[in-house]
């Protein structure tokens, strides 16, 4: 405040910015701060320059130029690339399958006990069961899912999918759940008090209110599941990834960079498909 | 007698399952389409997945994980492991959120006329960044950094320079112009503008997503190193490629724990900030 009087009062404005001193102090501060995880990251940027990764590196990028555009190289990335779709599309349609039963199971909406004013011990112990079930199924990186199937089912696809699905299943189940508890439930309430099943008052109850918010996260979950098949094949669940991973051990880098591409044009398609249909169905 | 008719007469018939001008009927058709070809397409081996022998596989790999190895040593591996991918997120986040805020300005159109020329170059390269995956990124620039953190600490900054870049550059966009009109009619130069202008305006929303980021990038920061790039991944793949599967098990609990502990302190943290 007296800094304020004495700026308003003084026969000349400041030259110069009066907060500086406290800007210095913060930053300093936070670069004795950053110091010890620049040691933790080994972070030497200098190692990006010594001449020898220089070489490598200039050899690789070199190499993304021209892109490798050879006929049966092009069919085996479009072969690659359906696969990669269609990993993502079987996860996201076995995670379905997982996430609604189980959203019904757990969602707090459909409890004929909780009508009374609380929920009944069973019915609660239950529910808690499944959400517990869901959040660990949902905390697992796919990737992890992807590495221990590997090693069960063998290189390929089914292990894929089967990543996909548990921990997109796990997400879609959280969420299917927030989106019914959060919704006006007067509708289902009321079917419920007068007999409904449960099945009956989901039905016509709260999807008819909620079927729009559904689906529009279940088709941006299908968009993210394409990215993440890519990422999986790296560590040999099939698809684009997978194709990716081995041309770069090989150095190959035209057949990189054609890929890379493709990614970046699928990922575009996948966001664009994505966004339309939300505005369709919204 | 004129004929008795029905007590409900069959006003409207029911739809037709399928109407060539429905738009829904076409869509509902096509995501039949691609889920059956996507089934049908992929050699997915559920006979085997399902048999009883690999039952017994799967039922001997999870038996393999117990005990989980708590030997001191290896515990103190796994927590500079921890630390490792902990300090990778939070670095890379950094340097993200300087790139991001560097690459933002030209991204974004700074006051109403003001120049534009390089705002559709930058935003491309922001979206290209940003759609490489962060574990692609990490294997692309294990050729130039090598193996270790330093790789995956790039390869999530590169990855979320895009995703930062763009935020900051929508905030820095909607920001409200007043206080930078007043500054430039007063002569003040561009770039006093931006810093005594529209950053201070700004910088909580800046703050809030960088945050954001972070959160998700320790998650990621936890499988980055399976390509080899340092922290916790790193540590799984090596030991699950060897098969030591009771150290596998101490890793995948530590990694479990702390995305669980993120999430935790996430959740508290943005319910103290509704309250």
């Amino acid at each position: 405040m007296n800094e304020l009087v004495r700026l308003r009062t003084s026969p000349r404005p400041p030259t110069h910015d009066p907060a500086w001193r406290g800007r210095v102090f913060w930053t300093g501060a936070a670069l004795v701060l950053l110091w010890p995880l620049l040691t933790a990251t080994e972070f030497k940027p200098w190692q990006l320059f010594d001449a020898r990764s220089r070489e490598v590196t200039a050899q690789f990028l070199r190499g993304f130029l021209p892109p490798a555009l050879a006929a049966d190289f092009l069919a085996l990335v479009a072969r690659e690339t359906w696969r990669t779709v269609a990993i993502a599309t079987a996860g996201m349609t076995l995670a379905l399958l997982i996430a609604l039963p189980l959203t019904l199971v757990s969602t707090r909406v459909l409890s004929v006990s909780a009508l009374r004013g609380r929920m009944g011990v069973l019915p609660f112990a239950v529910r808690q069961a499944v959400r517990v079930l869901l959040i660990v199924l949902r905390s697992v990186p796919e990737l992890v899912w992807a590495l221990v199937f590997v090693r069960v089912v063998g290189l390929g696809a089914t292990a894929g999918v089967l990543a996909i699905a548990l921990t997109y299943g796990g997400m879609l189940g959280k969420v299917y759940g927030e989106i019914l508890e959060s919704g006006e439930t007067h509708a289902s309430e009321s079917l419920l008090r007068n007999g409904c099943g449960r099945l009956q008052a989901f039905c016509f109850g709260l999807l008819p209110q909620n079927a729009g918010e559904l689906t529009s996260y279940t088709v941006y979950r299908w968009e993210c599941a394409i990215r993440s098949s890519v990422v999986l094949g790296f560590v040999g669940a099939g698809g684009l990834g997978q194709q990716l991973d081995s041309s770069m051990k090989m150095f190959a880098g035209g057949e990189v960079s054609t890929m890379l591409l493709v990614f970046f044009g699928l990922v575009a398609l996948a966001d664009r498909t994505s966004t339309w249909l939300r505005k369709a169905l919204a | 007698m004129t004929p008795r008719r029905a007590a409900n007469p069959p006003y409207r018939l029911p739809p037709p399952i399928f109407d060539a001008r429905c738009k829904a009927c076409w869509f509902t058709l096509g995501l039949l389409v691609l889920v059956l070809a996507s089934f049908l397409s992929l050699d997915l081996q559920w006979a085997q997945f399902f048999s009883l022998e690999a039952v017994h596989s799967m039922a001997r790999f999870l038996g393999e994980f117990f005990p989980p190895d708590v030997q001191p040593a290896f515990l103190r591996q796994v927590l500079v492991a921890t630390w490792e991918t902990l300090a990778m997120s939070a670095l890379g986040t950094a340097l993200a959120a300087v790139f991001g805020l560097l690459l933002a300005l030209p991204a974004s159109r700074l006051h109403a006329g003001g120049q534009v020329r390089a705002r559709g170059p930058t935003r491309l390269l922001l979206n290209a960044l940003r759609s490489v995956p962060e574990l692609v990124w990490a294997s692309l620039l294990l050729i130039a950094a090598g193996l270790g953190p330093f790789a995956g600490t790039l390869a999530l900054a590169a990855h979320t320079t895009g995703v930062l870049g763009r935020l900051f550059a929508e905030a820095i966009e909607n920001a409200p112009p007043g206080p930078g009109i007043a500054l430039r009619t007063q002569g003040a130069y561009e770039g006093q503008v931006f810093l005594y202008a529209t950053l201070p305006q700004v910088l909580p929303q800046l703050m809030s997503y960088t945050l954001y980021r972070w959160e998700n990038n320790i998650r990621a920061a936890a499988v980055l190193g399976v390509v080899g790039a340092g922290g916790l991944g790193q540590l799984l793949a090596f030991h699950m490629g060897l098969f030591h599967m009771n150290k596998t098990a101490t890793i995948l609990i530590a990694m479990l724990s702390l995305v669980g502990l993120v999430d935790a302190v996430s959740y508290g943290l943005r319910r103290l900030q509704t309250r």
